[in-house]
């Protein structure tokens, strides 16, 4: 019998999530293992645009930088509790990228590129500029989720990185395990074929433009539940979460992993995130060398990282 | 009545026209071929009534109502359904998967159900799933469903085609040369194939370039030549015509009429 492939994401997924903590050799790891998670979120929306329905996007950070100001705003402003500040900025994000995205969506290719990278630094403009609410560049101080004061008094005490280890964890598990569902699903089927054959897909009666614009908003809503992730993680915030370099950063994530199979993508999260720690002590060399593994990867793998080590060993075994 | 009405259809490119005032029918279950020699604007006159290209002049009525510049989907709604002489493949995907995505205007799902895997999302899959299962042993193609597409033969490809085609039920269904590139064998199952399509009460268009199929298999023909149509007529009449003889001079429509002329005399 062949297991599916759904079921083999998620075990994957879940059971690194629950060894790799025996192997951190410090409170520290707890907070890397977070951003990771935090960031394979956004890649797994971006797996759902990119990687089923084929459509790019460099603005994505926009809908991250929604997110995580939602949290630092609404909470104080409209005195919403942090957890609903979360779900305010998805519905935000969601909305912009319904009414943008209805136009944007009609272009392919660069011109979808360069249409999306102009939204993204709109957002981010707006994000730097509007200082009287946002304080600018220097960036906004964001309350706490509150969740684990409450898991506290229960009894069960984490330190802060912990609590965003597993409580990321956790979301990101959500996240994939809905990116799995609709895979196979009627909607899933009809994101892929219009990747694989616009045309094609049309004269089978999918309404293409409705599809993309299903695509764009699930995926701007994972990263805005990213940033606002990320934001609560931090307590802290700047424009610098919706600015351009982790929009290309989120991109590039998924396609070094594989943006085509979720669990590539987070793969890809996980090594941009992990080396830049792990090359600290060749600071000045970090932009340099990263650049070199991704053109590498371009060139020899370009599936992606994951598809392409699993598609060697299957080889082999034939 | 008949089923798909094509009035005066034209449309020029850059000054040059392509297709210009072609006027034809198909009845209900009827095999009806558009013939030609390369060039001659098939593929754009099937690209016309299948809403991917906008008709410069005349009109393409379907069960009588005006469907002129109506966007492919909504045709598809409508029981319009094509093939595509250079290959449309989901080639990402799987036999098995081009075959369920075929089946789009049956599932109506909703992307909430399907994020979910809510149990009747699932249920459509499964159906979805059995009925493509059905369609590929139908095409013969049951032994490479769990292939990627991109592996198959080009013969093979142009079945999984129809196959597709087939999933939304049409009541019209629009072939543009579906045994190009095929050898004798995979010639006659495609033969067989459409024969039996129609048999079951699907109306055909046809564009294909192998004559004796056409003649064999059409219940009556459409030439075109350098976008007009010359002449139109069953195939006994049509391969008579000397204006067709004259358009396809040296290739195989003379030879499949002086072949049809020996069979008469013997
Ligand atoms: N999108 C387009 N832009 C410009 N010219 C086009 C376009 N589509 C078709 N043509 C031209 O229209 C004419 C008819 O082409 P078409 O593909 O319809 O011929 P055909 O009868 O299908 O030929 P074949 O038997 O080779 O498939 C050709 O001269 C072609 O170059
Ligand atoms: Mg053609």
């Amino acid at each position: 019998m062949r297991l599916s492939p759904k079921l083999v994401s998620l075990s994957v997924l879940a059971l690194l999530a629950l060894v790799a903590p025996m192997f951190f050799p410090s409170g520290f790891y707890y907070r890397i293992g977070a951003l990771i998670f935090i960031n394979g979120l956004a890649v797994t929306g971006l797996v759902i645009l990119i990687g089923y329905a084929g459509q790019i996007s460099l603005g994505h950070a926009g809908f991250a930088g929604i997110g995580a100001y939602a949290c630092a705003l609404a909470p104080v402003h409209l005195g919403l509790p942090p957890a609903l500040a979360v779900v305010l900025g998805a519905a935000l994000s969601a909305g912009l990228a319904w009414v943008v995205g209805r136009p944007i969506l009609k272009l392919q290719g660069y011109y979808l590129a360069v249409a999306t990278l102009g939204l993204g630094i709109l957002i981010s403009m707006v994000l730097t500029n509007e200082s009287q609410w946002t304080r600018g560049p220097d960036g906004i101080s964001v309350p706490d989720l509150g969740l684990r004061g409450v898991l506290a008094d229960m009894g069960w005490r984490l330190t802060a990185g912990q609590f965003w280890y597993w409580f990321s964890a956790l979301v990101l598990f959500i996240g994939a395990w809905l990116a799995l569902n609709l895979h196979d699903s009627p909607t899933g089927r009809a994101l892929r074929a219009l990747h694989g054959s616009e045309v094609a897909a049309r004269t089978v009666g999918v309404d293409v433009a409705r599809l993309k614009l299903n695509a764009f908003v699930i995926s701007a809503v994972y990263a805005s539940v990213s940033g606002s992730l990320l934001a609560m993680m931090n307590r802290f915030v700047t424009p610098e979460i919706a600015g351009f370099m982790h929009s290309v950063e989120m991109v590039v994530m998924a396609v070094l992993g594989g943006v085509g199979s979720v669990l590539g993508a987070i793969f890809g999260a996980a090594i941009l995130t992990a080396l830049p720690q792990a090359l600290t002590m060749f600071h000045e060399y970090e932009k340099l060398l990263l650049g070199a593994v991704m053109i590498l990867v371009m060139i020899f793998l370009r599936e992606g990282l994951l598809p392409s080590i699993l598609r060697r060993f299957r080889g082999k075994e034939e | 009545m008949s089923l798909l009405q094509v009035e005066g259809v034209g449309i020029a490119f850059g000054g040059i026209k392509a297709v210009d005032d072609v006027s034809f029918a198909v009845k209900p279950g009827e095999i009806v071929s558009v013939i030609g020699p390369n060039g001659a604007g098939k593929t754009t006159l099937f690209n016309m009534i299948s809403g991917i290209y906008l008709p410069g002049a005349g009109r393409v009525m379907l069960d009588g109502q005006d469907v002129t510049g109506l966007a492919p989907h909504r045709l598809a709604e409508r029981g319009l359904s094509r093939t595509f002489q250079n290959l449309q493949i989901f080639q990402a995907m799987s036999v098995l998967d081009n075959a369920m995505a075929g089946h789009h205007l049956r599932e109506r799902s909703s992307v909430l159900a399907d994020l979910l895997g809510l149990p009747a999302s699932r249920r459509r899959t499964r159906a979805t799933r059995a009925s493509a299962l059905q369609l590929l042993e139908r095409v013969g193609l049951t032994r490479a469903a769990f292939r990627e597409a991109s592996a198959l033969s080009y013969g093979a490809l142009k079945r999984l085609e129809i196959a597709r085609a087939l999933a939304l039920e049409p009541r019209i269904l629009l072939l543009d040369e579906p045994a190009a590139g095929c050898n004798a064998v995979e010639t006659e199952e495609i033969d067989r194939l459409i024969a039996e399509i129609a048999a079951a009460g699907t109306a055909i268009l046809l564009v294909e370039h192998d004559m004796k199929l056409v003649m064999r298999i059409s219940g009556h023909i459409v030439v075109l030549d350098h976008g007009v149509k010359i002449a139109e007529g069953d195939p006994a009449k049509v391969s008579r015509d000397p204006k067709v003889i004259a358009a396809y001079l040296g290739t195989d429509a003379a030879a499949a009429s002086r072949e049809e002329g020996a069979d008469a005399d013997g």
